[in-house]
């Protein structure tokens, strides 16, 4: 049984026992959650859990205010990754440490915070309501406001990090080569980072998907406007356990099915 | 000292005779000793601790340890196995969900009632004298949702009053009211008497009349997987007793 040497690619690695094991565990604490939530489901009642009004509401303010979040998060986000990776200024690392500082925040306080700065009487609150008629607390927008402070970090690092892995010789041939500052961004630089900005786009998302305690502080909790499928699982763990149970698991699923269909794509089918 | 203490500890075992357990009824304070958890609603958080400071000094070498949390959040966290020994809840509903779940050691006592009052900024710069401005559309309400006590207990007094209010938002709890509306994100909510007086200088509370009001009853009763009955029980009978004036100074009534 000698190994044949013309084909020493696929050799396995060997693994430790012991890191199996871990890793089994560590896969374990993941699964069985998962496992739990769906044991405990009630699926006869669950489709007409579903089909409630108050689950759909919850569901289309989730999705509107996710998706608002991370496309605020692109616009902001990748300037800002831009402006940490590329440039050198003092205080860049103060700077990247405010930008993360959401992701160890708790959400609650990062929504009292918020209202600091946009509620009636925060430090922009009262011009924005006087000038614009911008009130955020208490609306979608604030709500959708909440998601972006807490998942925007997540696009932020995933992009920084991958525009410090590139290697910048494309872009300095296409600039040698004539092309604009702002061609080179959008067609050298974006595309090569392209998997970066989609898996900091996913996390993203993901991440204002499941957002909540930033939201119920600064946006607060009414249906259709504030509600986010977070929301509508907190209240109804009080009343309805299984509804819960069953709103937990659309938001699994819809995650998931996200998570699954685009991590192919970002890594390449392989 | 001794003897006050072991009046309302008879009256308490007296009370609790379905309890199942052995412990002697003629325990003195000095012996009870060692933990207990209470689970406590929300609204008992100021009260609560000091009363098991009180407590934990009437009897040397006890630790009373204190979990607050919705009283809805608190009837699911045991029902899930969490440890404990006592429960008080802030409304009647979610103490028979326990009663039935079969977690109690016997029948849940009433030992403090809260009256509900629309909370304000300090100095009423809206000028709110009573429920039927709540009603106004150029004030910010907030309530608390209709899925916990206090927001069943406000749409119930607003119905007594019938006047129709449009909360800007339904808070998950009392103390998220009373934030918003120190926070000066609302104009007034309604919450109880007792979270008014704890929430200090920033807000104020605006009567609402005994004819409109809702009382709330907090009944408090021990758990049946308790690992310290003695001690669960000195302080049930300390709330029924030693703990009243406490308990009314933090604005409760007491029975």
């Amino acid at each position: 049984m000698a190994l044949p040497f013309r084909k020493p690619t696929r050799v396995r690695p060997a693994a430790p026992a012991a890191l199996l094991v871990l890793a089994a565990v560590g896969a374990a604490f993941f699964l069985l959650p998962l496992i739990g939530l769906l044991l405990r489901t009630p699926w006869a009642a669950a489709w007409d859990q579903l089909r409630s009004p108050e689950v759909l509401t919850a569901l289309r303010l989730s999705l509107l205010a996710s998706f608002s979040a991370t496309a605020i998060a692109l616009v902001f986000g990748v300037p800002l990754a831009w402006t940490l990776a590329r440039l050198t200024f003092p205080g860049r690392a103060v700077l990247r440490a405010m930008t993360v500082l959401p992701m160890v925040l708790p959400p609650v306080v990062g929504g009292v915070a918020l209202l600091l700065v946009f509620g009636r009487r925060g430090l922009l609150g009262g011009w924005l309501a006087s000038t614009f008629g911008i009130h955020l607390p208490f609306t979608t927008a604030g709500a959708i406001i909440a998601e972006t402070f807490v998942a925007m970090p997540f696009l932020v690092i995933t992009v920084e990090a991958g525009l410090r892995s590139m290697d910048t010789r494309f872009e300095d041939a296409a600039r040698t080569l004539g092309a604009s500052r702002w061609t080179v961004l959008w067609r050298v630089t974006l595309p090569l980072v392209r998997p970066s900005l989609l898996a900091g786009a996913v996390l993203c998302w993901a991440r204002a998907l499941g957002e909540f305690g930033a939201t119920i502080t600064f946006a607060g909790n009414f249906p259709g406007r504030t509600q986010t499928m977070p929301l509508a699982v907190y209240l109804a763990l009080e009343t309805n356990p299984d509804a819960a149970i069953v709103l937990s698991l659309v938001l699994l699923a819809v995650s998931l099915a996200v998570l699954i269909g685009l991590r192919d794509r970002w890594l390449g089918a392989s | 000292m001794r003897r006050r203490a072991v009046a309302p500890l008879t009256v308490a075992a007296a009370l609790c005779t379905s309890c199942g357990n052995s412990a002697p009824a003629s325990t003195s304070p000095s012996a009870v000793s060692g933990s207990i958890t209470v689970f406590a609603a929300s609204s008992l958080t100021a009260a609560y601790t000091t009363i098991g400071k009180d407590f934990e000094k009437a009897h040397p070498g006890s630790t009373i340890n204190l979990s607050f949390g919705g009283s809805s959040t608190l009837v699911a966290q045991i029902q899930q196995g969490a440890i404990g020994d006592i429960f008080a809840s802030a409304d009647q509903p979610n103490m028979l969900k326990a009663v039935d779940a079969g977690l109690l050691a016997g029948s849940p006592l009433i030992f403090a009632h809260n009256r509900l009052e629309i909370v304000v900024a300090a100095g009423n710069p809206k000028r709110i004298t009573g429920l039927s401005n709540l009603a106004n559309s150029g004030l910010i309400v907030v309530l608390c949702a209709p899925a916990v006590p206090c927001g069943r207990y406000a749409a119930q007094a607003l119905q007594k009053a019938g006047v129709t209010a449009k909360p800007a938002s339904q808070e998950t709890d009392v103390k998220s009211v009373v934030s918003k509306v120190a926070l000066g994100e609302a104009d007034a909510g309604i919450v109880y008497v007792t979270d008014v007086k704890a929430a200090g200088a920033g807000v104020q509370g605006v009567e609402i009349p005994l004819s409109l009001n809702v009382v709330a009853d907090y009944p408090v009763a021990i758990l049946k997987d308790s690992q310290n009955v003695p001690l669960a029980k000195a302080f049930v009978s300390y709330l029924l007793g030693a703990g009243r004036p406490t308990l009314a100074r933090y604005g409760f009534t007491v029975p």
